[in-house]
């Protein structure tokens, strides 16, 4: 979920833009310009992502799509999440400027965390690779809700309910995209392998 | 019909015709002082150059009003849950619920902060084309390979969405209908996976025809940026705006309280 501008605290927007500043160029130095095209086209597929909309029961939830992501990407993951949310707050307005920092941390956090704790299970291959791929997209929403929970206690004490709230609302999500990911990865895996390189490769 | 569009940054307006640069360090600056002010009257007067901005703009007021409604989406679960929450001195009281004065005013405070910022940033960064605000970033000494990376994912979107939508016609075409089941999740995966496949290999082309015309990991843009009368007008206008922006926020305070002890 995005925080939307004129909510968090100056402190936190700070904080929140210094790391993701700090973890955006880790994931450029990562990232050479031969790569340049292919992270470009899943910070697009990343945005374009937030467009599928997904029934669950009487809503429609959208795609998030971080774990897939951290999956393909790892650490580059960081200046592709930062990317498409900076497209989605000049195309769109969702998000913002000054929250561009907290709300790309609270994704891309997530996003590379999954990428180093599933990498393992997910090369080995077998019907533990399934339940990583499962548990990669589902931890990520997890953690992402965690992040926005945390970000808003951070602002302020009267927040908790809040904050409570929309931690409550990323559980549905999670077992969704946990279902999501794992399809998604399959289907990688059996029509484009190339595409998973990174989970194989030695990076 | 595409989703994707810039539907702010076609116009003649004298906001429009302004130096990228320029806007987008006003429009940045703006939104850090609209953020980071505590009191109502500093998130007012942000709102009234804002609005001062968007009237020079002259974008259609319905498509910045629907705008508007779609993106306080966060702000109206605010309002529902802040006053029923936030300690402070009750206001009204009904059966268990009551509704606090301090969480009124945080939930006004957000509601003015985040219009103002919203405001601002439509009339001036939306107001840029993205291939432009690319450039400009550049220009302002942005790293290379993420100003690459910007100027990339902004031309697959639409390669994207492109993708999405033959898919999604082709999965009409075959009956498909979206329930809470797995095999609609299953749907939506495949159409995922599927769409990065092809994008990946359409990319692909793009970037092979690229390297074959000679590119070398540059842009050339044949829009040269000028820094004219007009900008430094506008640049000087602005710049007094947020100087009294910041003037509300934190000399306005200090100004009461030397008369108050007078």
């Amino acid at each position: 979920m995005h925080i939307s501008e004129g909510v968090l605290s100056p402190a936190v927007l700070a904080g929140g833009a210094a790391l993701a500043a700090a973890g955006t160029a880790l994931g450029l130095k990562k990232l050479d310009y031969e790569a340049i095209p292919r992270v470009a086209l899943l910070s697009a597929a990343f945005f374009v992502a937030t467009l599928i909309h997904v029934p669950v029961g009487p809503v429609g939830l959208h795609l998030v799509l971080n774990g897939l992501m951290g999956l393909l990407l790892g650490w580059p993951a960081f200046p592709a999440i930062l990317i498409a949310l900076f497209l989605q707050a000049l195309l769109f307005q969702f998000g913002g400027l000054t929250v561009l920092g907290v709300n790309t941390l609270t994704m891309a956090v997530p996003a590379v965390v999954c990428f180093y704790a599933y990498r393992g299970l997910l090369r080995r291959g077998g019907p533990g690779a399934s339940v990583a791929a499962f548990a990669c997209g589902a931890t990520a929403i997890l953690l992402s809700g965690l992040l926005v929970a945390l970000a808003l206690l951070f602002t302020g004490e009267a927040f908790l309910r809040v904050a409570q709230l929309v931690a409550l609302a990323h559980l549905p999500v999670m077992i969704i995209e946990g279902i999501i990911t794992l399809f998604v990865f399959l289907f990688l895996k059996k029509v484009r392998p190339e595409m998973l390189e990174g989970i194989y490769g030695t990076g | 019909m595409s989703l994707i569009r810039e539907p702010f940054s076609e116009g003649d307006s004298l906001i429009h015709r302004l130096d990228p640069r320029g806007k987008v360090l006003v429009a940045g600056t703006f939104a850090v002082l609209v953020a980071v002010a505590a009191s109502p009257r500093t998130a007012a007067a942000g709102l009234g150059l804002a609005l001062l901005w968007l009237a020079l703009a002259k974008l259609p007021p319905r498509r910045v009003a629907a705008r508007l409604l779609v993106v306080n989406g966060f702000v109206v679960f605010l309002w529902l849950v802040l006053p029923l929450t936030y300690p402070g001195e009750v206001l009204w009281r009904w059966g268990w619920l009551a509704a606090t004065r301090e969480g009124l005013a945080a939930a006004g405070l957000i509601t003015l902060k985040s219009n103002a910022i919203l405001l601002g940033l439509i009339a001036l960064a939306a107001t840029v084309p993205i291939v432009d605000l690319g450039q400009a970033l550049h220009r302002l000494r942005l790293p290379d390979k993420l100003c690459h990376l910007l100027l990339f994912t902004y031309r697959y979107l639409y390669v994207f969405e492109e993708e999405y939508q033959r898919l999604v016609t082709a999965m009409k075409i075959r009956g498909f209908r979206p329930r809470t089941d797995l095999h609609t999740y299953r749907s939506y995966a495949y159409l995922a996976a599927m769409l990065l496949v092809r994008s990946y290999d359409r990319s692909e082309r793009v970037y092979q025809a690229m390297l074959c015309r000679g590119f070398r990991g540059r842009f050339y843009s044949l829009k040269e940026f000028s820094w004219q009368r007009r900008d430094r007008i506008f640049f000087t206008l602005s710049g007094l705006g947020l100087l009294g922006v910041a003037g509300v926020e934190w000399l306005l305070p200090l100004a009461a309280r030397r008369l108050g002890a007078w």
